[in-house]
């Protein structure tokens, strides 16, 4: 069987650009060494929950419904107390970092309990806002707690009228858990970094070492060498997803609410766009330096910073938030998240796939032109 | 034959590139010629003369801003990918992928041209026998050396009969010994296929070779014609001449090249100065040139007429070409006294790992002389070249520079050294003065001291002080790092292949500067793979594979190796080879 020239041709760059890839050492470490730090890294280090917070407490009313309130406290996986005497030794370790926050449990507390006017003095740590929005949820669940526990008891008798309790509840991600949403953020990086990065080095090589110009002229057209560049690429992004979907189960029990096959098609559309971009930037730098820093800057920082994955998008400017709708990470990261932890959204995987295929034709067309088999 | 169309036909062909200072240049220059099939055809000229230009736009890597350019009876302009498939062409740097091995490498390429299996596998064969390399299929392109990688770039050329092979400066950068098996392949397949060759060179033994040779400079045409009759246009104006004994034939061969209104060009050969009379010259001042020696006619050879034809051709274009320093002009050093040898070294070794770069090496430098190191590529020449300028610690033996030991007082030693780097290792970005200015404060020199060395080297060196040092020519660029290097006055200079990349005339020039260095006191050591300029050293070293072969004048150096006439650079070849058998037989005995 003989095979047309266009694939005998194809086939062959694909092996070429196969045995490079697996030949050059960094290049595998970036493709799948840097994805699992980044997992470990950003799944287990930077996670917005608080556990174990040092919370001084500051008890100036000795009485049972004081020593119940606080008890809350205490039982929180949360947070740790610090038992303080006064006030003031409080404020010596708040300051010096100690704790996280103080809770002062007032002298007429139990008194103005009866009065149903009771408070609790709540003092945060405000340099880290993140950090102190948490504590402060977690300390009026545990307070909040220990009050409708004494509620259900009736030992407070009638609450008030016009004492409303709010009941919150949080959907699809139940517990606030941080991980639930940075780990589907994290597919869109990894496929970021491996599309944009990784290719960018791909055809300024050939150009820096010479080898395109000695390509150039052989029977070899433009789009093989782009699909046969594409092809081993493509395949490293698709074990990186399955390493991402495959951690964030069993590692970080993120659940998986959508189908496999859809996230498989919007990652794959993802990918190629990715990819192009690298191969594109590659084709217009001619210089791997030069393309590697293009890559960080147009396609990875934009995907860290714009797309959605740690600040919210409709909290931006409007400036910027027209500037995070170009990035093509940010239609990504909608969907992948939606599919993570919502369930299957078809109109909205047909919307991003429909963008990711215009830009794929976009860049398709753009870096056929820098590889147009011409020097000058 | 006169009805095949000619397999080039280029007419007033133009192409325009915007230079280093942003205006436009002519690197191709209303170029008109064409070429017959089945012929082996040069393309000659110095550095920056268009020969890669024009090679790039008959594969279609370039278009043409005017002119028409036919290859194959195919235009280029309308359908460079027909003629893509029929040719073959091997750029300057041989387009290897050196992570893949060499059976890789010669596959990928069958691949791309669509050669048959059962037709690749004779073909392979024959490749590798012809080349070489059938005992390395698996290893990398990247680790091949530089002889190598040429015959594997050539070899994937080859993978199928093109209809015409292009080759770019195939033998840059080789040594001779590879340059030479080259030049036996590419004649073996032109007899054996028939094959239509363009190659692009530098070397006129290369051109020699051939049927049909261009002459191009700056973009321009200047001459074309068969070897021979190139070779007329200097009948009768070339002489050789004898300097009186005791007279370096260098110190001669200035005082003709210092009169270039009478002479064209002037090398030293062999002891002797080989040299070209301007056909117009005075004969009054021409006889008074030569009054204390008789100048004999020599017959003329190609390279000859290259030189006439490019010097005439330089001086219509711009009046003359970098003007060569006289002699004198360069104050001698002021701390060089004493005799003996200024450089000694013995028993010198160095190993990177398990592998010997420079293995027990014993040499000296003796002061006020010029030294040249010689070697193929890889020989260890810039390995001992390093280790003499303090940049890398010797593994093992003696090394004293200037009276001072190198392996211990490293810092000592430097201040008296000069050091000009192959590259161009001075900043580009900002001006000639600014950049000696700097280089002044780095040698340690301060004040006023500093600002009357920078002022007396611009002086001496006839340099423009507010040029941008980027934008110089090559050869200005050479001689502003010479500069810099002579900044602090040592006792010797370092010169590391300072002619490599620079056009002829330039060079001449440069070995001008050297030689009026060299006279004024300085020693100087200094590498080159131009065999021809180990004429102007007063003693050279011949290394190869990290052992020293030959040291010794250059005529005790030509006698050593058994011939006693001829070029360097047969000497030099039959040295490494004789060495290289008497290690196999050694081997063998073993």
């Amino acid at each position: 069987m003989t095979l047309s020239p266009f694939l005998t041709r194809l086939i062959a760059l694909i092996r070429k650009e196969n045995r490079q890839m697996l030949r050059d050492r960094s290049n595998l470490m970036v493709g799948f060494f840097l994805p699992v730090v980044l997992i470990l890294l950003f799944g287990y280090g930077l996670s917005f929950d608080v556990k174990n917070a040092p919370i001084a407490l500051v008890l100036e009313d000795n009485s049972s419904v004081a020593r119940e309130v606080v008890s809350g406290i205490e039982g929180s996986r949360y947070l740790v107390p610090v038992r303080t005497e006064s006030m003031k030794q409080a404020e010596a370790l708040l300051r010096a970092g100690r704790v996280d926050a103080i809770v002062r449990v007032p002298v007429d507390f139990a008194r103005s309990q009866m009065r149903g006017e009771a408070k609790v003095q709540l003092i945060l740590n405000g340099v880290d806002s993140t950090t102190s929005t948490t504590l402060q949820a977690y300390i009026n669940g545990a307070i909040g707690t220990v009050m409708l526990r004494r509620l259900d008891r009736g030992t407070d008798g009638a609450a008030g009228p016009g004492s409303v309790t709010l009941v919150q509840r949080t959907w699809f991600n139940e517990a606030g858990i941080s991980t639930w949403y940075l780990v589907p953020g994290l597919v869109v990086l990894i496929m970021t970094l491996v599309g944009a990065f990784l290719t960018s080095m791909l055809i300024a090589r050939e150009w820096e070492r010479g080898t395109l110009e000695a390509l150039f002229v052989t029977p070899v057209r433009p789009l093989e060498l782009i699909l046969a560049k594409l092809a081993p690429y493509l395949v490293v992004g698709l074990i990186d997803l399955a390493v991402c979907v495959l951690t964030a189960r069993i590692l970080f029990q993120v659940p998986i609410r959508g189908s496999l096959l859809a996230i498989l098609v919007t990652s794959i559309a993802y990918l190629v766009v990715s990819l192009l971009m690298g191969l594109f930037i590659s084709g217009v730098t001619r210089n791997q330096f030069a393309a590697s820093q293009m890559a960080l800057l147009t396609s990875f920082m934009p995907a860290l910073m714009l797309s959605g994955f740690v600040f919210d998008l409709r909290n931006v400017p409007l400036a910027v938030w027209v500037a995070s709708q170009i990035v093509p990470a940010t239609h990504f990261m909608g969907v992948i998240k939606t599919l993570f932890l919502a369930g299957t959204n078809w109109p909205m995987v047909l919307q991003s796939c429909a963008i990711m295929f215009g830009y794929s034709l976009v860049l398709l067309m753009l870096t056929w032109r820098t590889i147009r088999k011409r020097l000058d | 034959m006169t009805d095949t169309p000619p397999s080039v036909v280029i007419e007033g062909l133009s192409k325009k590139f915007d230079g280093p200072d942003g205006k436009p240049f002519a690197a191709i220059d209303d170029i008109t010629l064409s070429i017959r099939p089945g012929t082996l055809t040069a393309f000659v000229g110095p550095d920056g003369a268009g020969k890669t230009t024009l090679m790039r736009m008959m594969a279609g890597l370039l278009r043409p801003d005017t002119g028409t350019l036919r290859v194959l009876d195919t235009d280029l302009r309308t359908d460079p990918q027909s003629v893509q498939n029929r040719i073959s062409y091997m750029p300057q740097r041989f387009g290897l992928y050196e992570d893949l091995s060499i059976q890789e490498n010669l596959d990928l390429y069958a691949d791309l041209h669509g050669v048959p299996l059962d037709v690749r596998k004779e073909r392979f064969a024959r490749l590798l026998a012809m080349t070489d390399l059938a005992g390395f299929t698996t290893r990398p392109a990247g680790k091949l050396s530089g002889g190598m990688k040429q015959k594997l770039g050539l070899a994937c050329t080859l993978v199928r009969v093109p209809d015409l092979l292009l080759l770019d400066e195939p033998s840059v950068g080789v040594d001779p010994l590879s340059r030479r098996d080259l030049w036996q392949i590419i004649e073996q397949l032109i007899e054996e296929e028939g094959l239509s060759v363009i190659v692009s060179t530098a070397y006129m033994d290369e051109a020699e070779r051939c049927d049909q040779v261009f002459v191009l400079n700056r973009g321009m045409k200047l001459a074309e014609g068969t070897p021979a009759e190139l070779t007329k246009r200097a009948q009768g104006l070339t002489y050789v001449v004898t300097p009186d004994a005791g007279v370096p034939a260098r110190d001669l061969q200035a005082r003709l090249i210092d009169a270039p209104d009478l002479v064209v060009d002037a090398v030293p050969s062999g002891g002797q100065v080989r040299f070209i009379r301007r056909p117009d010259c005075d004969e009054a001042g021409f006889a008074q040139l030569l009054h204390d020696c008789a100048p004999e006619p020599r017959e003329e050879e190609l390279e000859d007429a290259f030189m006439l034809l490019l010097r005439q051709h330089d001086e219509a274009v711009q009046g003359s070409a970098i003007t060569p320093l006289a002699a004198g002009t360069v104050a001698p050093p002021s701390n060089g006294n004493g005799n003996g040898p200024v450089i000694l070294v013995r028993d010198l070794v160095r190993r990177f790992g398990d592998f010997t770069a420079v293995a027990n090496t014993s040499f000296d430098v003796r002061r006020g002389e010029i030294f040249g190191l010689l070697g193929p590529n890889g020989a260890g020449k810039t390995t001992t070249f390093r280790m003499l300028c303090g940049l890398l610690p010797a593994t093992s033996g003696e090394l004293q520079v200037a009276g001072v030991n190198l392996r211990k007082a490293r810092a000592a030693a430097r201040a008296r050294i000069g050091y000009v780097a192959q590259k161009f290792s001075l900043y580009s970005n900002i001006s000639v003065y600014e950049n000696l200015d700097f280089f002044g404060g780095a040698y340690g020199l301060r004040g006023s001291r500093r600002r009357d060395r920078v002022r007396e080297i611009i002086r001496q060196f006839d340099l423009d002080p507010d040029a941008q040092s980027g934008n110089l020519p090559l050869g200005y660029k050479q001689r502003l790092a010479m500069a810099a290097g002579l900044l602090h006055e040592p006792e010797i200079l370092f010169l590391d292949e300072p002619t490599s990349g620079i056009d002829p005339l330039a060079r001449r020039a440069f070995w001008r500067t050297i030689t009026s260095l060299s006279q004024s006191g300085v020693t100087i050591v200094v590498t080159t793979h131009f065999m021809e300029e180990a004429e102007y050293c007063d003693r050279i070293a011949i290394q190869d594979a990290g052992h020293l072969l030959a040291l010794g004048t250059p005529r005790e150096v030509r006698e050593r190796s058994g011939l006693r006439a001829g070029h360097m650079n047969e000497a030099f070849i039959a040295i490494v080879e004789q060495a290289r058998a008497a290690e196999r037989e050694g081997q063998e005995a073993a």
